[in-house]
């Protein structure tokens, strides 16, 4: 079990929180085309190493932010609000 | 009887009595049922897995594989034990597994016969003609161990988290010294023994002093000593899961430890291994150590006269301990060129025959194939093994998180002077994974059939995958697979060790999560008087709610059509209070409201309400309900009663992850409101009955007011479920009874959610994930309308631009009409052809029969449906066919005109 740092209410058990999948993905516009959209619902990265991904903390704050964690390792690289950039870790 | 008169952790100044196969036995406090066991000379426990071969104990630890028994009887029964590692108790009942009548005759053991047959892989190759389902059923009522409890558990378990700076696992010497030090350095300090007792391998070798660091310990106001508590599982971030079973008293009978830790120390020592010779299954075939601690801990001499065999120094120990007690020993030891090659005896072993051909007399043969670290935890951290050569064994190697093992588990083991002879020569039935009956020519087979990897040979012998986990049995058959093919351990490598070390009830993983308490259920704010009302109640999306009031020797059915009429012929009471409610606020609502809603709502006015279809971004309909403009910047969602939780969710989603510049708030009030609709011809009158300040004759379909109805404070809502004029009334929850009163008492009927059904049923009104699945768009169900008319994007709408999207032979919700009998949800409507099995064009979602037109009527999602009206088409359901015809969903009030009321 993940012990994730929630921006807003400290170190947590990874049970009170859910992820919501790859974070960073652009919505398209209406306008997009089909593969781009294909691309939007169903592609997403399944690296070997650090995964982009946005939790919500369920049972405490019920806030979304980012969380940047090594899919090998398992090490939480980051924690970041929704609104900021994927930061660059090597 | 062979339990010695002094000696060994036991106090022989009280007696335990306990039964054994409906026998009558007595042990001592500080026994374990098989120490208990072979003091009272019972050498034969159970029979073996698969081929049914009489079994002993081969051990005095959590390595046992042999000695398994079913505890307790009923509800309350517990298969599978390892007597080594069942504390005795007064009263304690405990049978044999697998065996019947029992383990002295057991008729099953003619599988001993069929055993040629039995081989690795031999259900695949065997049982595959014409359908291994014809076997299975008998196969696995021959193979298998102890039975499952019947009926409820009667025992509570709970669950409780701890975190410390140091969780040290295993309390023998080298983790009562870890524990120690690390307590010395002021963190808090977690101590977790699986055993009854602290000490590990000194309550069997009491030269080794520890009494000092136990007494220690517990003077130390930082360290907390957990016994008779077993870490089965290492996860990520250092967390731990452990199962402490509690003996005394009326509290729970286990508890579920999620452990979190700075450093893990592991301390979990080394389990020793068998010998592979033929015959090492027999009962009085036991592992050194174990004798050695049955002598020291439990004052019990398993034998008198006893051959060792061996291939390390670590039985020079055993032998001169059994000796002192008064056993004669021979040792034969492989690294002087002499093996034990067969042990015989039927059900208990007489005599080992030797590779030199001789045949000594003995009533207990011991074995030691050397020693293999308890490297389970440290493995499921994560952490790499290496083999090391000087002790035969893995042994941790590279850590991935903050844990360190020390003592045995490090593979500190002294001087073993380790030869190994992984497999004696000689014939016969050589077991290497006792609990699963794996032999060492089961191994040779699938190298044979050329098996190589460690993962594969495991899967097709199942080597490893019984109730012990392939604690004495891995290294054995990886090695022996290594020989087979031409390599050393190290590069055969092990299996992933995987949770849980040892086997964990259900009822401590479930802990308090049982029942009503697995699923919380809602009453609603009224529930006594629907009650009062003699309602039947139903679970519907986790609210209890009236089904239907039946009157006296009315069945509930009977009561919904009565229900179901009454709506339309006077007026009637629905208690709607789980209706999801949704406050949307903020200067943005009304745009984030339109990119969330098929329809439109920023061209709303306040007051008014407009139906809502929600979407996913794959375009399928998600969800529906009325949305009322409060005011400019506040509007009331309402969403199905299933979708409060999840709606309020998503739209929390959207806006904290997409649309985080719109400035909107999201309110959940479902549980605040409490919801009454009245509905019918009458409802209007019935609403001026009980009093309203609402100006009624300027109260439109759709429109909503706020005011007072029966002195309440309330929001009205016009919206109909039933077809009727419907006033849909919110109070404050608290108010919700002292209305169904009123409501009641002015003689309003009330109706439940099957009455519900068949009246919007009748007005062909959807029901969410009942006429809708996972496939559903807007034009599917005919609401494609409100799409052309809007120019915004809103979530799931660029889904809806696919070629898939605009295909002509989409399912499409139309109404079907039987030519007599009621039609069945879930029939499908057959392609024409009507072949059985072959394609379907649809299915029947909703059918009710309807007391309106006093026949049948059904809905469902039909292939091109909405251009197929007036045809014939054959349902298919359960081998009954039955024809019908495709119409308008609209059954009654094609016009709405009795909305208007």
């Amino acid at each position: 079990m993940l012990l994730i740092h929630c921006p807003h209410c400290g170190p947590r058990d990874e049970g009170e929180f859910t992820c919501g999948g790859e974070s960073h993905i652009q919505r398209p516009a209406l306008s997009a085309s089909a593969e781009d959209w294909a691309e939007y619902l169903f592609l997403r990265h399944n690296p070997a190493g650090v995964t982009y991904e946005r939790w919500r903390h369920t049972f405490g704050c019920e806030r979304w932010f980012n969380v940047a964690r090594c899919t090998v390792s398992h090490r939480i690289e980051a924690v970041y609000a929704m609104t900021e950039a994927k930061p660059d870790i090597a | 009887m062979t339990r010695l008169p002094t000696g060994g952790l036991i106090d022989r100044s009280k007696a335990v009595r306990f039964r054994f196969n409906g026998r009558d036995y007595a042990g001592h406090p500080g026994d374990t049922l098989a120490s208990a066991l072979l003091a009272n000379g019972v050498r034969l426990i159970g029979r073996s897995f698969k081929y049914h071969r009489p079994r002993g104990i081969m051990a005095a630890g959590a390595e046992e594989a042999n000695a398994l028994v079913q505890l307790g009887s009923g509800s309350s029964a517990e298969p599978n034990l390892k007597a080594t590692q069942v504390p005795l108790r007064d009263g304690l009942e405990a049978t044999s597994v697998n065996c019947w009548p029992g383990p002295r005759f057991d008729l099953r053991g003619i599988n001993q016969l069929a055993s040629p047959l039995l081989i690795a892989g031999f259900y695949y190759k065997t049982f595959m003609w014409p359908s291994w389902h014809l076997f299975e059923g008998p196969i696995r009522r021959a193979a298998g161990l102890g039975l499952a409890p019947e009926g409820p558990d009667p025992d509570r378990y709970v669950h409780a988290h701890a975190r410390h700076d140091v969780i040290v696992v295993g309390g023998g010497p080298a983790g009562l010294a870890a524990a120690h030090d690390a307590a010395l350095a002021g963190g808090s300090v977690l101590l977790v023994e699986s055993d009854f007792e602290l000490g590990g391998s000194a309550l069997w070798r009491p030269e080794v002093e520890v009494a000092p660091a136990i007494a220690a310990l517990r003077a130390m106001a930082n360290v907390t000593i957990l016994t008779r508590t077993e870490v089965f599982g290492y996860y990520d971030h250092n967390s731990l899961a452990a199962v402490e079973t509690v003996m005394a008293g009326d509290g729970p009978r286990q508890r579920l430890w999620k452990l979190r830790a700075g450093k893990v120390i592991i301390a979990t020592g080394a389990i020793e291994r068998p010998l592979v010779f033929a015959g090492n299954d027999r009962p009085g075939v036991m592992l050194a150590s174990a004798a050695q601690a049955y002598v020291q801990r439990y004052g019990v001499l398993p034998g008198h006269r006893i051959v060792i065999a061996t291939n390390n120094d670590s039985t020079k120990e055993v032998a001169s301990v059994l000796t002192a007690a008064g056993a004669s020993v021979d040792v034969v030891d492989s690294r002087r060129g002499l093996s034990v090659t067969h042990a015989k005896g039927a059900l208990g072993v007489k005599a080992a025959r030797l590779s030199d051909g001789r045949t000594l007399p003995c009533d207990l043969l011991l074995m030691s194939g050397g020693w293999s670290p308890v490297v389970h935890l440290f493995s499921q951290s994560g952490g790499s093994l290496r083999y090391d050569d000087t002790i035969a064994a893995f042994v941790p190697a590279v850590a991935r998180q903050p844990v360190e093992c020390v003592g045995g588990a490090a593979g500190d083991l002294g001087d073993l002077n380790i030869e190994p002879e992984w497999e004696t020569p000689g014939s016969g039935k050589k077991f290497v994974d006792f609990a699963n009956d794996v032999t060492a020519r089961d191994i040779a087979i699938a190298a044979s059939e050329n098996y190589r990897s460690v993962e594969h040979l495991k899967r097709y012998t199942t080597l490893g995958m019984g109730s012990d986990q392939g604690k004495t049995s891995n290294v054995n058959g990886l090695a022996l697979m290594g020989e087979l093919t031409g390599r050393a351990p190290g590069n055969v490598g092990t299996t992933k060790f995987r949770p849980p070390y040892n086997p964990v009830t259900f009822g401590a993983l479930a802990g308090p999560l049982v029942g009503t308490l697995h699923t919380p259920i809602k009453c609603l704010p009224a529930h006594a008087w629907h009650a009062e009302q003699g309602a039947v109640f139903e679970e519907h999306g986790r609210w209890i709610r009236p089904t239907a009031y039946p009157r006296s020797g009315e069945s509930w059915e009977a009561a919904a059509q009565r229900e179901a009429l009454e709506a339309r012929t006077s007026a009637v009471l629905f208690d709607g209070s789980p209706l999801g409610k949704i406050e949307v606020c903020g200067p943005d609502a009304a745009v984030f409201l339109d990119r969330i809603y098929v329809g439109t709502a920023s061209t709303l006015k306040p007051g008014r309400s407009r139906y809502g279809l929600m979407l996913s971004e794959h375009g399928v309909i998600v969800d529906d309900g009325i949305f009322v403009r409060l005011a400019e910047d506040r509007f009331l969602v309402h969403t199905t009663s299933g979708g409060a939780d999840r709606i309020a969710l998503a739209m929390e989603e959207w806006l904290q992850c997409e649309w985080t510049d719109l400035r909107v708030a999201i309110l959940p009030a479902t549980s605040q409101w409490a919801v009454m609709t009245v509905s019918g011809p009458g409802a209007r009158q019935m609403i001026a009955d009980v009093g309203t300040d609402i100006d009624l004759a300027d109260f439109p379909h759709m429109a909503f007011r706020e005011g007072t109805v029966a002195g309440f404070a309330a929001r009205v809502l016009r919206a109909s479920f039933t077809g009727e004029a419907s006033y849909e009334i919110s109070v404050a929850a608290r108010h919700a009874t002292a209305l169904a009163q009123r409501f009641g008492r002015a003689g309003a009927v009330p109706i439940g959610v099957e009455a519900l059904n068949i009246l919007r049923t009748e007005k062909g009104y959807l029901h969410i994930g009942v006429d809708t699945d996972g496939t559903t768009l807007p034009d599917d169900v005919g609401m494609a309308g409100p799409i052309a008319k809007k120019a915004s994007d809103f979530v799931g709408r660029r889904s809806l631009l696919r070629d898939d999207a605009a295909r002509e032979d989409r399912l499409q919700l139309v109404g079907l009409l039987s030519d007599g009998p009621m039609l069945t949800v879930g029939s499908q409507v057959l392609a024409p052809g009507g072949t059985v099995p072959g394609p379907s064009d649809g299915h029947v979602t909703s059918a009710v029969f309807s007391p309106t037109l006093g026949r049948p009527i059904a809905m469902g999602l039909v292939r091109r449906g909405r251009s197929r009206k007036g045809e014939v088409v054959e349902l298919y359901d359960m081998g009954t066919r039955l024809k019908a015809t495709i119409v308008d969903p609209v059954f009654v009030d094609k016009a709405g005109e009795k909305l208007n009321g």
